[in-house]
């Protein structure tokens, strides 16, 4: 009897999950809100951190910003100084596309094959061996690119090893497996119906993949290279291991070249807070942050544009 | 028969055994299919009529596993044992399926993918192609003047009527349909099933269909499939009115499936 009491009845039972319920969804709500908000606060702050940094050389310093970014006369220290930083634009930017440049059909093909022509083969040993190198850190890359690469083109090719090619060699296969992903989500995203109704119409698969497939999934493809190329623009130590850092603008890809990351890294560190030189630095770091806004601009105008 | 005699046969099944690994899916099938007239497939969910309309063009070739005996003549042609050119009997063969799937490009270049892969490059004889094939599928007065936009803006009626174009646009023999209204509404359907009564004074039209009132509204012969069998063929009106089988007029009257 007593026991009946204490057990609740039926309709107080649903009132209390109900009740159970609503906290349940007022607790998980607050919780993933609270986590945007730390994303887009995180964000926020360090891009204004940033800025108000980075325009320092030009506001406090007095530091002409036309000047400062197309002057090829980098000059930090001395009576002299002057803060030329087009070299290393030109580096940054010149290793990102030549590494692109190469990735992409590289990339582009192994997702094919993947996707195409042998998926069970793919899934199985193809997709953990590129996953696998994803998490490969950089500093492995650049370890590997400085003991086996840069000698091998040093007695192969012009030049004296380190060079805007060692780096753009290294970037490529940093960034293949990352737009080889990519690329290969995109192709397996297609409907079957597509294959399917172009094959019905008497094409060839190869056919099939170059007038249909491709082009259906290019948005994504095009995706795929820009975030490879995302992470090619913001590598610095794979990059610095090899390219030899040298503030001149390079006469020809077998020349040493230096990017913005990789000065960044390497003088950031012997430099005093505050002063000229420091400030040029992180408007070196405000300008990495543009571009990669617009790197992700970029992505996001594609992804709209998908068509599937 | 005598009738009949006067009408090309364009298909001609004898004893198709069809095994996906070792499940048994077409059982000793045996089937004709005339020029000029409509072949309706029924029967309840499961039963080989996708497995079987893929056969006529090999489609069902491209499933892992699948060994096939016995005879699917084309024209004369057996296509199971002498090494078939796939693109031209995929050519002769169209295939519309279940849902529209145009490609996502514009709605000339969805029609002119079959021509222009096999060989035929002029643009006048395209744009021809793209006029003729669209008016076919009375489709032409509502997309003439947008023919340079893209395919999936259209409705999904208007989509499959565009997959009707395209496969026409090869100048095929055959039209196979899998349940090519079954995503439809009903005056899309209706659309479609006028289009394929005009289609078949120029064409063989295979379609299977889930809904019994098309099979006998639009069909001239209908087979009745059941487990991987061919429990009964023949004349529309016949099956529809006085079938043979027991099992068929469960069927049709709706006491199972
Ligand atoms: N690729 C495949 N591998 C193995 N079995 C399959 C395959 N495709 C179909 N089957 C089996 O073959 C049988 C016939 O399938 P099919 O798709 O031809 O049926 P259906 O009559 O078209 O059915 P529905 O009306 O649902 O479309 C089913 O039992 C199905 O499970
Ligand atoms: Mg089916």
């Amino acid at each position: 009897m007593a026991k009946a009491s204490v057990t609740p009845s039926a309709e107080e039972r649903l009132i209390l999950t109900k009740k159970n319920r609503r906290w349940d969804e007022v607790r998980g709500r607050s919780l993933v809100t609270i986590c945007a908000i730390i994303m887009i606060v995180a964000t926020i702050a360090v891009t204004i951190f940033l800025a108000q940094k980075g325009l320092q050389s030009f506001t406090v310093n007095n530091i002409n910003p036309i000047a400062y970014l197309t002057s090829t006369n980098w000059n930090p220290v001395g009576e002299n100084a002057s803060f030329g930083i087009f070299p290393f634009i030109f580096g940054s930017l010149a290793v990102t596309f030549l590494s692109a440049l190469i990735a992409a059909p590289l990339g582009i093909g192994a997702a094919i094959f993947m996707s195409e022509i042998a998926p069970k083969f793919g899934k199985k040993f193809l997709q953990p061996v590129i996953e696998l190198l994803v998490g490969i850190p950089s500093v492995v890359y650049g370890f590997i690119g400085l003991v086996v690469l840069v000698p091998l083109v040093r007695d192969n090719l012009p030049g004296i090893g380190f060079s805007l090619f060692a780096g753009v060699i290294v970037l490529t296969v940093m960034i293949l497996p990352t737009v080889t992903t990519i690329a290969t989500d995109a192709m397996r995203s297609l409907p079957n119906s597509l294959r399917q109704g172009s094959l019905a119409l008497g094409a060839t698969r190869w056919q099939t993949i170059r007038k249909v497939l491709i082009p259906a999934a290019l948005p994504s493809l095009l995706t795929a290279i820009v975030l490879g190329m995302a992470r090619a623009f913001g590598e610095a130590l794979a990059v610095q291991m090899v390219i030899g850092n040298t503030r001149d603008l390079p006469g020809s890809i077998f020349d040493t070249s230096a990017t913005l990351t990789t000065i960044v890294t390497l003088n950031i560190g012997h430099t005093t807070y505050g002063s000229i030189e420091n400030n040029t630095l992180w408007s070196m770091g405000l300008i990495l942050l543009i571009i990669s806004f617009v790197f992700i601009f970029i992505v996001r105008y594609l992804s709209g544009r998908r068509k599937i | 028969m005598q009738v009949a005699a006067a009408k090309e046969t364009i298909f001609k099944i004898n004893d198709l055994n069809l095994w996906y690994d070792d499940f048994h899916a077409l059982k000793d099938v045996n089937l004709e299919a005339l020029n000029n007239e409509i072949f309706a497939i029924i029967g309840p969910s499961g039963c080989g009529k996708s497995t079987f309309i893929k056969t006529l063009n090999l489609m069902i070739n491209m499933e892992p596993g699948v060994r096939m005996t016995g005879e699917i003549n084309y024209k004369e042609k057996n296509l199971l044992d002498s090494r078939v050119d796939l693109v031209d009997l995929r050519r002769k063969v169209g295939m519309i399926f279940q849902k529209g799937n145009p490609f996502p490009q514009s709605i000339y270049d969805n029609i002119v993918y079959g021509p222009k892969i096999h060989g035929i490059k002029k643009k006048s004889e395209l744009d021809e192609i793209v006029e003729t094939t669209l008016k076919d599928v009375a489709l032409w007065d509502e997309v003439k003047d947008r023919l340079k936009t893209s395919a999936m803006g259209l409705s999904g009626g208007q989509q499959q009527r565009l997959c009707i174009a395209r496969a026409l646009a090869t100048k095929p023999d055959v039209v196979l349909m899998d349940e090519p209204t079954s995503a439809l509404d009903p005056i899309s359907t209706l659309k479609i099933e006028e289009l394929m009564t005009e289609l078949k004074k120029k064409y063989c039209i295979v379609i299977v269909t889930h809904n019994m009132q098309q099979a006998s509204r639009i069909s001239d012969k209908t087979a009745f499939f059941l487990h991987g069998r061919v429990v009964e063929t023949a004349e529309t009106g016949k099956i529809f009115s006085n079938p043979e089988d027991k099992r068929t007029e469960d069927y049709i009257s709706g006491r199972f499936g």
